[in-house]
């Protein structure tokens, strides 16, 4: 055993540098953090900007009204969206109902089932090509597929466009989460003589469902706010509907209304519409975070 | 109780690289048996064709005879039913992260469909006595997550987990190489008991465990096994040259 250096070439640097030396890297340090935050603020700024700007624009127009009444005839003052937030939610339940299953389970068979087949590949690149299809195009194919053939715009037709739209983005996510799970946990299920797709269901699509649900939610969150698919098949409703066969109002769709409509007064309900959806979305996210957080045991914490 | 197991002709391939090449031995019921040799000599692949796990990654292939009492596990069975009655435990402990330290160590039966409450609480507390750890975790059962205990302890945890579902064969690949010197005897303690319900094939790095543990060893070298014997046979008077300079540390 010798105890030469392994390369005897290199230079050390001594180690107690000069104070320029030091300062010069702490600049350099400090200047780099700095780009970071930056950044950061860059992308944080717009978000805050436009969430204190509906505050402003939409708080005024909020009132218990805003929550219990229809849409106000034109000229009457008042009204709100009531049909509107129940109408959303009717869509949403149907779109998550329809989607997020079918999106878990072809995610799941990319991640378990699919690596290196043809079908899985297939599979893999149709749900990125649909995740790129502009959401006005999905309108129209549900338009054309269910609206035509039912000779009607419906709930049904809403929630079949924004469940299309759901499942490219579930099955991706779905499928980068189970790759995390790490090998050994799914053979350590599969030397207990548990069958491969007992494994894949209850030892990897659960120790990856964190990551599912967030990707779950984000999916939710980016159709509830779509309006162009809902434009040709729920259509909006100026009144209360609760049957899934015939034009339901929508948020999105009430905000466009008013949004594009001469009257001021319509204007302010737009951005209070667009307050009100804004508020939904965050709290139908933090709601599922929390319940889903529920029921699992999480590591290193007593 | 254990059961025999012999290995007739027994080949193995990853992709085209023959990692075992003829294998041939009697592993005798209710003995430790342990596999040395140096890194990527197939003794880790030839414990894993004993369960049929080595068929699990797709460009992995085995072919030969592999007879636990008189079933031929390659002919006769499912790679499924074979590993509920040949239990694993890996080089690193491998909880499942999301269960708690009671559905950890009952998740054999449960995955399986088993649900009398009854007799699972009696196995756990049966498998963490036997893997001498009940002591520390039972007042956690449930509170506690298998991932929060220490690496000697979720050791130890996945032996109870194998040992749960009452298997006939225990295969030990590497069980205490990433663990401390105190939690490595208490494995070791563990193997010398479980051997007299069990068949142990226990695959190690370390020589000194394997002369600790096991009757018989088997020595590996580059897919081959150079020789099989009394485990002091092996250690005092070899009968191959390779054995003899892989023991006294000339390679490997």
């Amino acid at each position: 055993m010798s105890t030469q250096p392994i390369q005897a070439s290199i230079t050390r640097r001594p180690l107690r540098v000069s104070a320029t030396n030091r300062m010069l890297r702490t600049g350099i340090n400090r200047f780099v953090t700095g780009l970071a935050v930056l950044a950061t603020l860059l992308v944080l700024a717009p978000l805050f900007a436009i969430l204190l700007y509906l505050i402003y624009k939409g708080a005024s127009s909020l009132n218990l009204a805003f929550f219990t009444h229809n849409p106000a005839p034109v000229g009457e003052p008042g009204g709100g969206m009531a049909n509107s937030i129940v109408g959303s939610g009717i869509i949403l339940a149907l779109a998550s109902f329809m989607g997020v299953p079918v999106g878990i389970c072809a995610g799941l068979y990319l991640a378990e089932f699919g690596r290196g087949k043809l079908l899985g590949d297939a599979v893999r690149f149709t749900a990125d090509v649909l995740n790129g299809v502009p959401s006005i195009v999905m309108g129209i194919s549900v338009y054309s597929l269910i609206v035509m053939r039912e000779r009607h715009f419906s709930a049904f037709a809403g929630g079949v466009a924004l469940a299309i739209m759901m499942v490219p983005t579930i099955t991706r996510t779905t499928e980068e989460m189970l790759l995390q799970v790490p090998m050994s946990v799914r053979e350590a299920a599969l030397g207990l003589g548990v069958s491969k797709w007992r494994t894949a269901l209850s030892v990897s699509l659960r120790t990856a469902s964190p990551g599912i649900i967030t990707g779950c939610m984000l999916a939710f969150a980016r159709v509830a706010g779509e309006t162009a698919p809902l434009l040709f098949t729920a259509f909006g409703n100026q009144f209360w509907s609760f049957a899934l066969t015939q034009p339901i109002a929508a948020l999105p769709l009430q905000i466009f209304v008013y949004a594009i409509s001469p009257y001021d007064e319509w204007h302010r309900l737009a951005w209070a519409g667009a307050l009100v959806l804004i508020g939904l979305i965050m709290a139908s996210v933090t709601l599922v975070r929390i319940f889903a957080g529920r029921g699992t045991v999480r590591g290193g914490r007593s | 109780m254990g059961v025999g197991i012999l290995v007739e002709h027994l080949n193995a391939w990853y992709g085209t690289t023959h990692t075992l090449q003829d294998i041939n031995l009697h592993i005798p019921a209710n003995h430790a048996t342990a596999l040395i040799g140096p890194s990527g000599c197939g003794k880790s692949t030839f414990v894993r064709c004993l369960n049929r796990m080595h068929e699990t990654n797709p460009i992995a292939r085995a072919e030969g005879t592999v007879k636990m009492g008189d079933v031929d596990i390659y002919k006769d069975a499912s790679p499924v039913e074979i590993r509920r009655r040949v239990g694993m435990v890996f080089q690193r402990p491998n909880p499942f992260p999301t269960m708690s330290i009671y559905d950890n160590v009952i998740s054999g039966l449960k995955l399986n469909g088993f649900r009398n409450r009854r007799v699972l609480d009696e196995t756990v507390e049966r498998s963490l006595k036997s893997a001498a750890l009940w002591d520390e975790v039972k007042d956690d059962l449930k509170k506690k997550s298998g991932a929060s205990l220490s690496g000697g302890q979720q050791q130890r945890m996945c032996i109870a987990r194998a040992i749960a579902v009452d298997p006939e064969v225990l295969l030990m690949d590497e069980p205490a190489s990433a663990l401390d010197p105190v939690s490595t005897s208490k494995i070791e303690d563990l193997i010398f008991q479980l051997k007299s319900q069990y068949t142990i094939v226990i695959v190690t790095h370390n020589m000194q465990q394997a002369a600790r543990v096991a009757e018989n060893t088997g020595f590996f070298l580059n897919g081959k096994m150079v020789e099989f014997d009394s485990t002091h046979k092996i250690f005092t008077n070899p009968s191959d040259k390779r054995t003899e300079d892989y023991i006294t540390g000339r390679f490997g």
